[in-house]
């Protein structure tokens, strides 16, 4: 009998697991991957087979376009969609599991089990509700490889209500100008724009171009984002006491200054830190994150309860050293490619 | 405290100056006394209060968290107070609020040892966002992009007066500033400051760049390498400030007595020597006065080794008569009539280079590297003596930067603003043939000098070539060049190399050039000009 595990291997380049030749969230080209979600330090282009929930594969087919076809008139990728709560077999006698991570549409943990042995990776979660998304679930494994980006405990993500109520308050106070929110174009924009429906606020939302086919892609898949109009489409007067929505790399260039005077804020779990805000010249902070703060992190690993627990990208110092306080057995993972998403 | 910890928040959150100004004025406005005087006081100068140290905050902390993690957290933070505030457990009772003058109350009667127990009440009583004000205000130095200066303009705009008569007042008051806010706010008479010896605001000098002057209109003088000064005496004491108002007079006490009429003086503080200028200039080296500075006594032995003088370049004050306003040329005039009266023991007056023309000066200038001097000043003739850096009156000139290429060795994460970055950097030459084996030894550490787009990218590479970690400290592979640019270096005992560099600037990154072909100590060594 193989020793215990050895079908898992950590690598640089993402998790693999070499009875089925198959990477977890590889971060170069790999012939058959599995991917947890979309964002583009887990999901890249150019694997020869793709394991992922439908809307996942919708949203690689937007960014990398893997539905195109060659020269010859064929599509080189196979994409193999797999529903929440389905288990694919794959090659060596290794079955893997998708289950909702709550992190944005689509996302999914990964389970992976063989041999009697079971193996969780998270790729990113959180535990608040999202209305974008099915809720994480917690799923018993003896091995919990889980993300780190909010690992340290100045991190807690404030209720998501204050933070709308922030943003309106704001809108209300400056009638004649407008909120420029930077948001993740992928996960946050939509989210902050069910929350802003839900708080009530039904105006028409301005989107910057770049915005405009993820926010379609979610409404196809069934979430609401009521009206929505593009900043290229509009008059400086329509903008005016309007919320405008932009990638955060746009709030500071040339962009924006077709804008009436805006106000800079920015949705993001590093808005905790005053000085992260002040780096990107943010007026109005939203700590807004798809991510788990630190108190989702410690209490995600007390309830699996695995043997041992795997820390991937983010800050996986202070979690192994939670770990280790509480008794824990922890390795933290040297993952490259991941990066922090302007989350 | 809410109310000042709203503006607190306010302020880290504004970039326009002039929204800034309009936060402090509308809060110095809405605020009553004392609270708003306090407030002024920490916005401008900072308080001070001796029992609460950063390391005090730090140890709190540790006894509530691991060490471990909130090591971790501060150095992602890049601040203590804000660690602090973040970090702090949630009170079980709701937050009831102190003012911000019993703030002020309550810290000043800490302690050393009563600290560890009642700034954690204090703590207890604040939420988030109070806790951030309550640590940044205990203290000093709030760095949050407020100057001194915006501070005070704000409370000048606030109540309509002129920001430079703030300024004249401004070293005359303690906090909470109560004869400030009755003359501005309620009309009262202005704070009597003329037989008290304060600190006035320093005129300063643009550096000339690419501009040509006529010398027809200005004059010439050199530029010491010393540390300028303002000796004040006024109502039976004599005082000596630096630049940044701080009050030197206990580590310069040979300075004290020798004044013999009230008096505000503007000069380069020197020690007596033969480098600056030749036996001529009569000055040591900045190095020898660098052993005099920041001690709090001073040895009989230290005073007959490094005796220290005043060169004087202008007066502003003279027998209760106000200078300031006549062009310089009148001032010079009162001036070198002054000098005849002082003791020449501890005096002398920074002489006007003569040049025929621009070109003439110029020449001149390159000779100042020869004579150890930093350079030039040019002076507008009729200029009157202004508070601050006024554009076209003053001009420094310095001489052209020494360079030399540094291999980079050791990152540091940045305070404040640069906190996410690895943004000090500490760079060495090599001890002898690189190729033969030879060692680098750290020479300097530079902050400065780059873009943000270029600390980026330098970030990136520390990231990327971390060979060993110490806390906030990288270690890297010792792969990129920087062209250093320093004004000066001298023997010194902090470096390992026994040598350290003034003004030492990232001048170029060479990102092309192998670092064995770097400069070595000797190269260093051979510029030292002491
Ligand atoms: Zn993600
Ligand atoms: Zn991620």
């Amino acid at each position: 009998m193989a020793a215990p595990f050895s079908w898992i291997k950590p690598e640089p380049h993402g998790i693999y697991i070499p009875p089925a030749d198959c990477w977890v969230d590889p971060s170069r080209a790999v012939d058959n991957a599995l991917v947890t979600h979309g964002h583009a330090d887990h999901a890249r282009g150019g694997h020869g087979q793709t394991v992922a929930t439908p809307e996942t594969l919708a949203i690689m087919e937007l960014r990398y376009r893997t539905g195109a076809e060659d020269d010859a008139g064929e599509i080189p990728h196979k994409a193999v969609p797999i529903e929440y709560g389905e288990t694919i077999r794959l090659k060596g006698g290794v079955d893997a599991t998708y289950i909702p991570a709550g992190h944005v549409l689509g996302s999914a943990q990964i389970l992976l089990e063989h041999a009697g042995e079971r193996v969780i990776v998270t790729g990113d979660y959180k535990r608040r509700a999202d209305p974008t998304c099915p809720p994480f679930e917690v799923t018993a494994c003896d091995i919990f490889i889980t993300e780190a980006t909010f690992g340290l405990p100045v991190f807690e993500h404030p209720p998501i209500e204050e933070e709308m109520r922030k943003l309106l308050d704001r809108l209300a106070a400056h009638p004649d100008r407008c909120v420029l929110v930077g948001a993740y174009a992928l996960g946050k924009a939509q989210r902050v724009i069910a929350e802003l429906r839900a708080a009530g606020h039904h105006q028409p939302i301005y989107l910057h171009g770049a915005m405009e086919k993820m926010c379609r892609l979610y409404e196809e898949h069934g979430v609401d984002l009521g009206e929505l109009r593009l900043v290229a489409d509009a008059k400086k007067g329509d903008l005016r006491g309007a919320i405008v929505i932009s990638p955060p790399s746009a709030l500071n260039d040339r962009w924006s200054r077709r804008l009436p005077e805006p106000i800079t804020a920015m949705a993001s779990g590093w808005m905790r830190v005053r000085q992260r805000a002040r780096q990107r010249n943010v007026e109005l902070p939203l700590v807004i994150s798809d991510h788990a703060d630190w108190s989702e992190l410690t209490r995600t690993i007390r309830e699996v309860d695995a043997q041992e627990n795997w820390i991937t990208h983010g800050r996986e110092d202070a979690l192994l050293r939670w770990c280790q306080l509480h008794q824990r057995r922890a390795k933290a993972l040297a993952l490259v490619g991941y990066e922090d998403e302007d989350d | 405290m809410e109310e000042f910890a709203a503006l607190i928040d306010a302020l880290v959150y504004t970039r326009s100056r002039n929204e800034k100004l309009r936060l402090i004025a509308a809060y110095l406005q809405a605020t009553p006394d004392p609270d708003r005087g306090w407030a002024l006081a920490a916005l401008s100068d900072g308080l001070d209060f001796p029992a609460v140290k950063s390391s005090t905050i730090r140890n709190l902390l540790k006894d509530r968290i691991d060490p471990v993690l909130w090591t971790l957290s501060r150095d992602f933070v890049g601040d203590t107070a804000e660690t602090a505030s973040l970090l702090w457990p949630a009170p079980q009772e709701p937050p009831s609020p102190p003012s911000v003058s019993e703030t002020v109350e309550l810290l000043s009667a800490m302690n050393r040892k009563s600290v560890v127990k009642e700034l954690p009440k204090l703590l207890d009583r604040l939420d988030s966002s109070g806790r951030y004000a309550l640590l940044k205000l205990a203290t000093g130095g709030m760095r949050i992009g407020v100057s001194s200066r915006l501070a005070k303009t704000a409370f000048a705009q606030s109540f309509d007066v002129s920001v430079e008569d703030v300024e004249e007042y401004w070293h005359g008051l303690t906090p909470p500033y109560a004869d400030l806010f009755a003359w501005a706010a309620d009309g009262a008479a202005p704070p009597d400051i003329e037989n008290l010896p304060t600190f006035r605001p320093f005129m300063l000098a643009h550096p000339l760049e690419e501009t040509v002057v006529d010398l027809g209109d200005y004059a010439a003088e050199w530029k010491w390498d010393g540390i300028r000064v303002q000796l004040v005496r006024a109502g039976g004491e004599t005082r000596l400030f630096s630049r940044s108002g701080d009050d030197i007079s206990a580590t310069f006490p040979e300075l004290l007595g020798v004044l013999p009429m009230n008096a505000v003086l503007d000069g380069e503080l020197l020690v007596r020597g033969n480098v600056q200028g030749g036996e001529a200039g009569g000055a040591a080296s900045f190095n020898a006065l660098q052993q005099r500075l920041g001690r709090k006594t001073v040895s009989k032995k230290m005073l007959k080794d490094y005796p220290a003088f005043v060169r004087l370049y202008d007066v502003l004050l003279l027998e209760g008569e106000d200078l300031r306003p006549l062009p310089w040329e009148q001032r010079r005039g009162r001036l070198e009539a002054l000098a005849s009266r002082l003791p020449a023991s501890h005096f002398d007056i920074s002489s006007v280079v003569e040049a025929t023309d621009f070109e003439h000066l110029s020449q001149i200038r390159e000779g100042s590297r020869e004579d150890a001097i930093e350079g030039l000043m040019l002076k507008r003739k009729d200029s009157p003596y202004i508070a601050g850096r006024r554009v076209g009156y003053w001009y420094k000139w310095k001489r052209d930067p020494l360079l030399v290429d540094c291999v980079l060795m050791y990152a540091q994460r940045g305070s404040g603003k640069r906190s996410s970055f690895f943004s000090d950097y500490t760079f060495g030459c090599w001890d002898g043939d690189p190729d033969e084996g030879a060692d680098l030894l750290p020479v300097g550490k530079a902050y400065s000098g780059f873009t943000d787009e270029e600390l980026k990218k330098l970030d990136r590479h520390v990231r990327g070539n971390t060979v060993n970690r110490f806390g906030p400290v990288r270690e890297t592979d010792k792969s990129l060049v920087f062209e250093v640019a320093f004004d000066s270096v001298h023997e010194s005992k902090r470096h390992k190399s026994g040598l350290a560099m003034r003004f030492p600037r990232i001048h170029r990154i060479r990102w092309d050039k192998p670092p064995h072909e770097a400069d070595r100590i000797e190269a260093l060594r051979a510029l030292i000009a002491d």
